[in-house]
């Protein structure tokens, strides 16, 4: 394949990966309710029927309670996990590493499924705890593999000399090894809060009344062509995008250093 | 390194500190946290799920029981296997085309983009991963619509109107906006990885292209190339959103058929019998695709 040909193939290909999410931020602002081209006028009326309701409030409101504390209990499950790992030998590891990195590879509709009727046996389906649960399962294996990338970085005997200098070993993880670390915790904190924010199939299995945004969009999705979902996702793509480039800077400020 | 050796002639006691016994709770604390987590919640649900096949649902309620009348009521019956030969063909039909549109695009990016270009490249195809899959979706329904834009576009230089949506050929786009930044993503990583000395060489050796191509470079970026194949088979295997969105749920894939199952039939165990049928075929599929990328030359 010729040299430009081959840029023209590469073009074609990124614009069929952004095609969807650019029309879908074109069409929040265009007046058709069926667009094609050419394209109506330009208007915010989807933007405020969207956020006229009520429930939509809600659902932002249980997302933003749910991405926090998932991104949360994931980061700190996923960091203890990467410093396991980095720090200690002991049998079955290759077992533990498994359990660690074993979630994304089930299909999410299962793990609706599973969680769903799981969290029903603890009393717990239909609840804000049981979409924290399961976006937590889902979110911590990505918290430990950017945790795990990081100390990777980490000369070992830092730790080591941090102790033989009469830390102790709480001692030297708070003042030597969380600093270090510090730029990977905060980037997968704020992945995993984009995971979740966008997480739609367990959700709907496990949330019952508890909707959040992407459930919401999903039950639109149901109904008739609705422009709405278009300003609700445009919404939520700044939002997780905020968080994925704060990560990506932090990640490469790292790396620059 | 370097700085390691000289502290550790310095100080005779330096070195990775060995972990004595003292420090078990220290220990626990770190190793503790995901044991504790994924096995109350990954572990626990996915036994739960293997043992709800053999229970039974009366009256609206499940019963623990040890029978087998999900099984035989699912493994029996002709719906189960066409949506599993469905979904099957589909997936590997989609995991196949990922691959080989993705190529080109790969190819051009691991050998001819400069290092900068790359980085860049790698950037924006993971952006999609992080905007909503069904908002994307739903981009796709209005665009693929009868009257949509798509359509109109054709009509302007005479074509269509073609009819996108519900279709095998709808579903198929959902599938590639779903894998294709990833298999893009695989697969340069692992063409940027071969040795350019074994290109120069096989080119020194008078190799054309062609067989330099196919003798040389995918052999060497095999392992990537197959996980780029096995990641996109295993997404769109168990993908919902695509096949009922754009596909029109009809042929219903094994997803359509566990939601279905679960949120309106109430019929819990029988879902999970699909769903333990899709993980052992991902099982297999994956062992068998490792085992394919690790093989020795014959």
């Amino acid at each position: 394949m010729g040299r430009s040909l081959s840029w023209v193939y590469v073009a074609a290909l990124f614009a069929f990966v952004f095609a969807p999410i650019l029309t879908s931020m074109v069409f929040s602002f265009n007046s058709d309710r069926f667009p094609t081209v050419p394209l109506g006028e330009f208007t915010t009326h989807w933007y405020e029927t969207a956020f006229s309701r009520p429930e939509v409030w809600t659902a932002f409101r249980n997302s933003l309670v749910v991405a926090a504390s998932a991104a949360a209990l994931s980061t700190f499950i996923g960091f203890a996990t990467a410093y396991t790992d980095f720090r200690f030998g002991f049998r079955f590891k290759s077992a533990y590493l498994a359990l660690a990195l074993l979630p994304p590879t089930i299909p999410l509709v299962i793990m609706g499924l599973a969680m769903l009727a799981w969290l029903s046996q603890l009393g717990l389906s239909g609840t804000i705890q049981g979409i924290i649960i399961a976006h937590t399962v889902m979110g911590a294996p990505f918290a430990m593999a950017i945790c795990r990338l990081r100390l990777q970085q980490m000369d070992p005997s830092l730790e080591a000399a941090a102790r033989n200098l009469g830390a102790s070993p709480w001692r030297a993880m708070r003042t030597v090894v969380i600093p270090f670390c510090m730029p990977a915790i905060i980037s997968a904190y704020c992945l995993t809060a984009a995971v979740s924010f966008d997480e739609f199939m367990v959700a709907w299995f496990v949330s019952g009344l508890h909707r959040t945004v992407p459930v919401i969009i999903l039950e639109i999705l149901q109904g008739n062509v609705d422009p709405q979902i278009n300003a609700i996702g445009t919404v939520v793509f700044l939002t997780s995008m905020t968080l994925v480039i704060v990560s990506q800077l932090l990640i490469l400020r790292k790396s620059a250093k | 390194m370097g700085r390691a050796a000289s502290c550790g002639a310095a100080f005779p006691h330096f070195g990775p500190a060995p972990v004595p016994r003292s420090n078990f709770v220290y220990r626990s604390v770190w190793q503790w946290p995901l044991l504790i987590w994924q096995g109350l919640f990954f572990i626990g649900p996915l036994l739960l799920m293997v043992a709800m096949t053999f229970w039974l649902v009366r009256n609206y309620r499940m019963e623990p029981d040890f029978v087998f009348d999900n099984w035989e009521r699912m493994l029996t019956r002709g719906f189960f296997w066409d949506a599993y030969f469905v979904t099957l063909g589909r997936a590997a039909l989609a995991a196949t085309l990922a691959s080989l549109i993705a190529f080109p695009a790969s190819f051009a990016l691991a050998f001819r983009a400069s290092e900068t270009v790359r980085r860049w490249a790698i950037f924006f195809l993971i952006v999609p991963f992080f905007t909503s899959y069904l908002v994307r979706i739903y981009a796709w329904q209005v665009l693929l619509a009868e009257s949509g834009p798509l359509n109109g576009l054709l009509g302007y230089v005479g074509l269509g109107p073609f009819t996108m949506l519900n279709s095998g050929f709808g579903a198929m786009v959902g599938y590639m906006t779903l894998v294709l930044p990833l298999v893009v993503i695989l697969q340069t990583f692992s063409l940027a990885a071969v040795d350019r000395n074994l290109i120069e060489a096989a080119r020194n050796l008078g190799a054309n292209p062609r067989a330099t191509l196919f003798r040389v470079i995918v052999p060497a970026a095999k392992i990537g190339l197959i996980i780029g194949f096995v990641f996109a088979f295993i997404l769109t295997f168990g993908d919902f959103v695509s096949p009922a969105y754009l596909g029109g749920s009809n042929p219903p894939t094994l997803s359509i058929l566990i939601v279905d199952t679960t949120k309106s039939g109430q019929q819990w165990p029988r879902a999970s019998v699909v769903a333990l049928m899709m993980i052992v075929t991902l099982f297999i599929v994956a062992f068998a695709a490792v085992a394919a990328a690790y093989r020795r030359k014959e």
